[in-house]
């Protein structure tokens, strides 16, 4: 074992049937250090976190902890807790209707009867400690999202903790909360707590970490020093390739869509967002930008119908029409991806196949079901194009990665054939092989004359693939931009409101 | 296509298992109990029509109205994560119906078959006012449902003036025990030709994709063009109908109309039926099948019971206790138990041969 390491993982093996999820990996975890585990989805970096945790058992290799002789084995996630293993993962596994305090405590205490005052007073302490702006009797619930997973993780360094592991720790924060987080994370470190990091926004890799550990395809690429690892490079290593997609993707000047307006709305507005004028035609790519909670999101639901449209005229292809109800969207050929994929997009607990063809299946009528072969055809079809990784077409989709569960959204929408796809943050939480794919795939379907309209919370995405860019601000339009006007700085401008 | 190789087959119809065993072990107990106990005989009934009978009879027979509720409760609890507790009276308030047309003339086929489609209409509309208090006003099936529980059989008492009057004549006789010239019961008959109804509705429609979609996530149906709200309450109309069928039966059974005793307690085994039929009792994907075996496990366990001379005051005790352990069974926790020492040992072979060659 290395001086100063507080973990060491050697040579760990983990095989699923049928699949190679970890070969020959090792990790190297050094105290007060904080280490991001990157790679793409699918690469193993779950499969690892899961091995060192005791919810998976390796089927190789060697683990070694500081102050303990010899390699250990962790056969459960409460052996992993007392060997200073805690997690705290993406989604908040806290009660939202306890207090703080509690929440910190809650099935800890080995005696029966719970010292309340005792209880208080040490999670006061732990708060105000790290900095954590709760209060012990504070209804958990009533904290913000940010504070929450502050808590967690609180409640996870209380212990005797040598070995933090963050799951998606931002994926739900705002960039203020990040910094927040972030903060925790650093004081952590100073304490000499060793914090694994897993996250899919570089950014914040490079914000917080010293050292990134590279996963592909469950074998390991390499271990860097952040600072010696340029950005570009990483993603290199993470999806194993140059980066010529990204740049042929720039080069391809977006569609200027001088055909035929495919769908227009006057004035429409919903119970969700405020009266807004919209346009797109034939072959368009263009998109909605502005900060979370600008009403970008709200503005795509009510061109579908997804809330309950309350004004305005459409029209579809110069024809009036009136479009209150998803199922009327759809049939006038407009399909919508929506922006929370768990939440709005999945049936979890179906196949891929009849995830697939849903959509086309509602189109079609509940008279008109397809056989089971033309299901299957189809569901074949869209795996094979939009190269999804599934064990069959009838594996659940919740078992799918999220990339992919995506693109299984992605592809009950292409099946539809619709003239006008909006994809709303079609590429959030993936890894960035698929969302080069996606963004491709949007091009080349534009190319194919399909409007669509793409949202995304990375601008820089958004300038790759769109021509026209509308800017929101609290829930208004705010600017329209084209051309030359497409830029970073001056999106960003706009989006600020900083003034000409 | 791929053809489907045995242990596919299984793995995609595991959840039929639980009740499948639950048959076998009964089967299993009582032939070595008696090892006659399951033989059909052929026997002249009280009409002199040669007819089939035995246990095994009496326990398809038995379960038949079961089985239909079980059916339809399938569908509520698959798209409203909740059950429908008002079966019983439900089926009451069908029977009372239809044996008041029927009491308004001279018995006849054309009356008959017009009292059954009065008693489907009445059974469907309560259907749809229960289903339109979960699917439109979103209340808990199992409250909403609890209103025409508890006043049902009252309803079914003023239907017949407070009166539980009986009907004699050879068609409800035909529909309640045997048709003269097929010898195998009606009901038994009526439950089959309901399995076909719902596999051509489930072949010739998508109301099982829509059903599971709604039932697993209400919102993104929406999004992709069902109308969930109103799948939710076609499943309780759908229920509602199961209930005319299994009211009618159960009169027909009887030759009279009881309100108070007809079908009474159904909506708990009909509920027992679906969960041992491993489907989630919080909705979501379903097999209906399951939970028609569910109900056959049910009658079984208590013909069986009845068979050993238990009193029927114990009967439920010991039932209970037979589905305790089914439930167990069929439980997150076995399951996953289970799977992980079928892994286990498919995994056995292969790492004990890796170990040699290292």
């Amino acid at each position: 074992m290395q001086e100063d390491a507080v973990l060491t993982m050697r040579g760990i093996c983990k095989y699923f049937p049928g699949v190679r999820a970890l070969e020959n990996v090792d990790f190297t975890l050094r105290k007060g250090t904080i280490h991001a585990l990157m790679g793409e989805n699918g690469a193993g970096k779950s499969t690892l976190i899961k091995v060192l945790t005791g919810v998976y058992p390796m089927d190789k290799g060697e683990i070694r902890i500081d102050g303990v002789e010899g390699a250990i084995s962790i056969r459960s996630p409460q052996e992993a807790q007392n060997y200073g293993i805690s997690t705290v993962y993406q989604e908040i596994t806290l009660c939202p209707n306890l207090t703080v305090a509690e929440n910190m405590f809650i099935g800890r205490s080995e005696k029966r009867n719970v010292d309340w005052k005792a209880m208080e007073k040490r999670a006061g302490e732990l708060l105000d400690n790290l900095g954590i702006p709760a209060r012990p009797k504070q209804q958990l619930g009533s904290c913000s999202l940010a504070v929450q997973q502050m808590v967690a993780i609180a409640r996870a360094v209380d212990t005797d903790c040598k070995v933090l592991i963050l799951d998606e720790p931002t994926s739900s924060l705002d960039d203020k909360e990040v910094e927040m987080l972030f903060g925790l994370m650093r004081e952590l470190k100073a304490r000499g707590v060793g914090i694994i990091f897993v996250t899919h926004f570089l950014e914040q890799v490079y914000a917080v970490s010293d050292q990134i550990t590279v996963l592909r395809n469950g074998e390991l690429v390499g271990e860097y020093a952040a600072k010696d690892l340029p950005q570009v490079k990483l993603v290199e290593k993470m999806i194993g390739k140059d980066l010529e997609g990204l740049s042929t993707i720039k080069k391809q000047t977006a569609p200027s869509g001088g055909g035929e307006i495919v769908y227009e709305a006057e004035e429409l507005s919903s119970s969700e967002s405020r009266p807004f004028d919209f346009h797109i035609a034939a072959g368009e790519v263009n998109g909605f930008t502005g900060l979370l909670g600008s009403g970008r999101s709200e503005s795509v639901r009510a061109i579908f119908g997804a809330d309950q449209v309350t004004g305005g005229k459409v029209k579809v292809k110069g024809k009036a029409t009136r479009i209150t109800k998803p199922l009327d969207a759809m049939k006038h050929g407009i399909g919508y991806l929506p922006e929370d994929r768990k939440r709005d997009g999945i049936i979890a607990d179906l196949s891929v196949r009849d995830n697939i063809i849903l959509a086309l299946q509602v189109i079609n009528g509940m008279n008109r079901p397809f056989s089971k072969a033309k299901a299957e055809a189809f569901a074949d079809e869209y795996i094979k194009a939009l190269q999804i990784k599934t064990y069959s077409s009838e594996t659940p989709i919740r078992s799918l990665s999220g990339g992919n569960q995506q693109k299984v959204i992605l592809a009950r929408w292409l099946l539809t054939h619709p003239q006008y796809l909006i994809l709303d943050e079609p590429t959030r939480g993936i890894d960035i092989g698929t969302k080069l794919e996606i963004q491709k795939l949007v091009l080349k379907l534009a190319e194919e004359g399909m409007s669509i309209t793409f949202i995304s919370s990375e601008i820089e995405e958004m300038l790759r693939t769109c021509s026209r860019l509308i800017v929101m601000r609290d829930r208004n339009i705010v600017g329209e931009l084209t051309g030359e006007e497409l830029s970073q700085e001056h999106v960003m401008r706009t989006i600020a409101g900083g003034g000409e | 296509m791929r053809k489907k190789t045995g242990p596919q087959f299984l793995a995609n119809n595991s959840q039929l298992l639980i009740p499948l065993i639950a048959i076998l072990l009964l089967v299993i107990f009582n032939l070595i109990r008696d090892p006659g106990f399951f033989s059909v005989s052929i026997a002249a009934n009280n009409k002199g029509d040669p007819v089939l009978q035995g246990n095994l009879i009496s326990i398809l027979n038995g379960a038949s109205e079961l089985a239909i509720l079980s059916m339809g409760m399938t569908l509520v609890t698959a798209a409203s994560g909740g059950q429908d507790i008002s079966v019983g009276a439900l089926a009451a308030i069908a029977g009372s119906v239809f044996v008041k047309v029927l009491k308004g003339g001279v018995v006849s086929g054309p009356i008959v078959i017009a009292a059954f489609l009065a008693c489907c209409a009445v059974s469907m509309l309560f259907g749809a006012f229960n289903g339109s208090l979960v699917s439109f006003f979103r209340i808990q099936p199992m409250i909403a449902t609890l209103i025409l529980f508890t006043c049902g059989r009252s309803i079914a008492y003023w239907i017949n003036g407070g009166a539980t009057p009986t009907i004699e004549s050879p068609i409800i006789n035909a529909v309640g025990s045997f048709i003269p010239g097929i010898p195998v019961p009606t009901p038994i008959l009526i439950v089959i030709l309901m399995g076909i109804l719902f596999a051509l509705i489930f072949r010739f429609t998508t109301l099982g994709l829509y059903i599971q979609t709604v039932g697993i996530n209400q919102g993104a149906a929406r999004l992709n063009g069902i109308n969930a709200v109103g799948i939710k309450l076609l499943s309780f109309i759908i229920l509602g109908a199961c209930c005319a069928v299994a009211g009618t039966i159960g009169v027909s059974r009887l030759g009279l109309i009881n309100h108070e005793t007809l079908l009474i307690n159904i909506e708990m085994d009909a509920i027992l039926a679906v969960a041992i039929g491993g489907n989630s009792l919080g909705g979501g994907k379903f097999k209906m099948l399951g939970s028609v075996l569910g109900a056959y496990a049910i009658q079984a366990l208590t013909i069986t019971l009845y068979a050993m001379k238990v009193p029927s005051t114990d009967v439920k005790a010991y039932k209970a206790v037979v589905i305790v352990i089914l439930v167990v069974m069929g439980s997150p926790v076995v399951k996953d138990a289970m799977s992980r020492f079928w892994t286990k040992l498919r995994s056995k072979r292969p790492a004990a041969a890796g170990k040699e060659v290292a």
